[in-house]
């Protein structure tokens, strides 16, 4: 599942804390970072590696927003539409932009471009109405600057954030949240673990050999994202695949999106509570 | 006459000051020199003394806290940085760690000494990404220049930090379903007793303090107890990030003692409402504390003057809005939000904010009924303090608050299906600013 290269990485971040399980959140970004999404396959490798069954792994996976149930495309685009934004025209900037690319909350565009979601507070209230590109901010979008601004991204030049640089998917933030710093030499930012017994020196700049998405996805069997294990691989192509024939991931609501998009709703299923783990002790009070 | 200060602030105008290099030119980490030659114990004494309170959200001191903590059971000390700022109108915590990630480090370094603790980790939410690499840099320059990992400044004292992204979950900021998600599981709240100072991370002691207050303890170190607590009130000492959002000429996080009165920092730092909008509702310190009126505009922000007014100080995040916007919106809004991050755990917050959200779009749909009103105090009554964690006093706040000042508004709602004349629809006009424009931000800059 994980390249020979992530792999290392992957064993790297259970090392890193004194409990491995604590690396499970960083694996699962670094799932993201090769497969866009959060695929079976990188569930069953994330329980392989820290000892857990498939269904805490899948547990702890589908609690969290930022990890997908469905490939991403090159970029992700938030939104945000909590009140500070709100009342300085979010809403009309998320419905501005999903009927201009034709998809709803966490759906992709058909050319594999854009993931459009939107999003609760993202702490950048001074900057109403707030649009995330891969987690970049940009601040103080209309509906027209906005969708400028996804015109742009979606030509393959994103324009340099408010705070940040200008990113090159959402596949090497991925790697950056996973705590393994930033995946090309020219971004900024250290590999953010420097808890070493011996030294106290920062690492070299951990630059790998140029993967972008593109060569991710041209590796990647369309589908699920991963290398196939023996007799898995292509016959998996599921409903969540990039083909631009199947036309999954667009949908061609234009003005009935609102219809089916219900933009507050919860984003992903949600299982039901679980029954009480450690805390297995009446509520007192 | 209260003036702002800049304090936490100080060097958010310079272009260099997330750097080693720039933050030692503007004299810091003196702090950390200054505790080096004390006792961790007399550190902690220092802390105690100071008043400090947590600026998290629940204001709980932070001296106190430190002081929970047993060096005796065997176990190692840890130190957790809550840095999963998520509640709705509050950013002050963002613009710290981009700024001035260096004074973040300072108060850790300098509080772990004064716990014993060699291990801390920074929970950084998963969309901070900027905030990351800053910190990112600073850290690898720390420990690349002796201020982190061994025998930091020849002092003996070792002392590692790992920054960990989170993955998005507004519970994660309360403390205990943070040390959950760091440990590697559904972020979900625990009980207590045991506390975290006893049993935390991997059962451990451990301390749980916000960005914000550990920024703060540099400078009561190095300046002394007695200038901290010459700002603010008695109970309230000390400086204050407030972050301002909603229908103001200037949103932006500015710094002001602790009981500045809310008026001076809308009307000095922020310019007064919009063009043309006059102040209706206002939350003190993020959605979940109760909404305040143009009545309180000259209330003291400070934890108990705020308190007795029936909300909370929270964080300091301060949601203005404006007599052209709807409180039942806002409401329903904040609502859903609540329902989406509910953690499931417990069915009063699980199934009440359901039912809340769904009565609200009813109302705002025009669909309301008239014992709407009193189901959804009902409903509110029956999450309010039967619930697992203060996620879900959090949830109904705004409905509470919103049914005691501006029933009329419900009313109007329920008994016209359209809200009240001079109010706009939601998602109406653009109200928007140049993304260049200088925001004001507290001392030196203007």
């Amino acid at each position: 599942m994980f390249s020979a290269e992530l792999r290392e990485k992957a064993e790297g971040l259970v090392g890193r804390y004194p409990e491995g399980r604590s690396a499970l959140l960083p694996l699962l970004h670094l799932v993201q970072a090769q497969d866009g999404y959060v695929s079976d396959d990188g569930i069953k490798e994330c329980a392989q590696l820290l000892a857990l069954s498939k269904a805490e792994v899948m547990g702890v996976a589908t609690f969290y927003s930022m990890y997908k149930r469905a490939p991403m495309g090159r970029h992700l685009v938030s939104v945000c539409t909590n009140f500070s934004c709100e009342v300085r025209g979010g809403q009309a900037v998320y419905d501005r932009l999903s009927g201009h690319l034709g998809v709803g909350h966490n759906e992709t565009t058909a050319d594999g471009a854009i993931t459009l979601e939107h999003a609760e507070c993202l702490g950048n209230c001074e900057g109403a109405p707030v649009v995330t590109v891969d987690y970049f901010n940009y601040e103080c979008r209309t509906p027209d600057t906005a969708m400028e601004l996804v015109e742009q991204v979606r030509n393959g030049e994103v324009p340099p954030p408010t705070r940040g640089y200008a990113s090159a998917g959402i596949r090497d933030v991925e790697y950056r949240l996973a705590g393994l710093g930033p995946r090309h030499a020219a971004e900024p930012g250290v590999i953010p673990d420097q808890a070493t017994a011996d030294d106290a020196a920062p690492p070299t700049d951990d630059a790998g050999p140029g993967v972008t998405w593109k060569t991710v996805m041209a590796e990647a069997p369309r589908g699920n994202g991963a290398e196939a294990p023996e007799g898995g691989g292509a016959e998996e192509r599921g409903p969540e695949g990039l083909e631009p024939e199947s036309g999954a991931g667009e949908h061609d609501y234009g003005g009935a999106s609102r219809q089916r998009d219900e933009p507050t709703q919860p984003t992903q299923p949600r299982p039901p509570a679980e029954p009480a783990g450690n805390d297995d002790q009446p509520v007192e009070r | 006459m209260v003036e702002p200060v800049a304090v936490l602030s100080k060097r958010y105008g310079l272009a260099d000051g997330h750097t080693l290099s720039g933050y030692l030119a503007s004299g810091g980490f003196a702090g950390l020199r200054a505790s080096l030659g004390m006792a961790p114990a007399d550190v902690l004494e220092a802390v105690k003394a100071s008043g400090l309170r947590g600026r998290g959200g629940a204001g709980f001191p932070t001296g106190l806290k430190w002081g929970f903590v047993p060096q005796d059971l065997g176990r190692p000390v840890y130190l957790v940085i809550n840095a999963d700022e998520g509640e709705p109108g509050t950013f002050k915590d963002r613009e710290l760690m981009e700024r001035d990630p260096f004074l973040v480090l300072e108060g850790m370094i300098i509080a772990a000494r004064a716990l014993s603790c060699h291990r801390s980790f920074i929970f950084l939410r998963g969309e901070y990404l900027w905030p990351g690499v800053r910190l990112e840099e600073a850290i690898a320059e720390a420990y690349a220049e002796g201020w982190l990992g061994k025998d930091i400044l020849g002092s003996g004292f070792d002392f590692d930090v790992t920054l960990h992204y989170a993955a998005g979950a507004y519970i994660c900021g309360e403390e205990t379903a943070l040390l959950d998600a760091l440990e590697g599981r559904r972020g979900q709240p625990r009980l207590r007793p045991p506390f975290p100072a006893v049993a935390g991370l991997y059962a451990s002691p451990t301390v749980v303090n916000n960005v914000e207050t550990i920024a703060t303890v540099p400078c009561i170190i190095e300046q002394g107890v007695d200038w901290f607590r010459s700002m603010g009130t008695e109970k309230s000492p000390g400086p204050k990030l407030f972050c301002v959002s909603g229908e103001v000429e200037r949103p932006g996080n500015y710094e002001w003692p602790l009981g500045t009165p809310a008026r001076a920092i809308i009307e000095k730092s922020c310019g007064g409402m919009l063009p043309g909008r006059n102040l209706k509702f206002w939350a003190p310190g993020g959605s979940s504390t109760p909404l305040l009126t143009a009545d309180h505009f000259d209330i003291a922000m400070d934890f108990d003057t705020i308190a007795e007014a029936g909300s909370l100080l929270g964080t300091g995040g301060m949601m203005m809005f404006s007599d052209r916007t709807s409180v039942v919106d806002a409401v329903l809004n904040w609502t859903k939000f609540y329902e989406h991050e509910s953690c499931g755990k417990c069915t009063p917050c699980r199934e009440g904010t359901f039912w809340l959200s769904q009565i609200l779009q009813r109302i705002v749909d025009g669909q309301g009924r008239t014992k709407d009103l009193q189901t959804l105090d009902d409903i509110c009554d029956n999450i309010f303090g039967r619930s697992f964690c203060a996620f879900a006093d959090g949830a109904v706040s705004p409905i509470k608050a919103s049914l005691k000042y501006f029933r009329e508004e419900y009313e109007h709602l329920v008994d016209h299906g359209v809200r009240q004349a001079g109010i706009d629809p939601a998602h109406a006009g653009v109200v928007t600013r140049n993304s260049g424009q200088d925001r004001s931000r507290a001392g030196a800059r203007t």
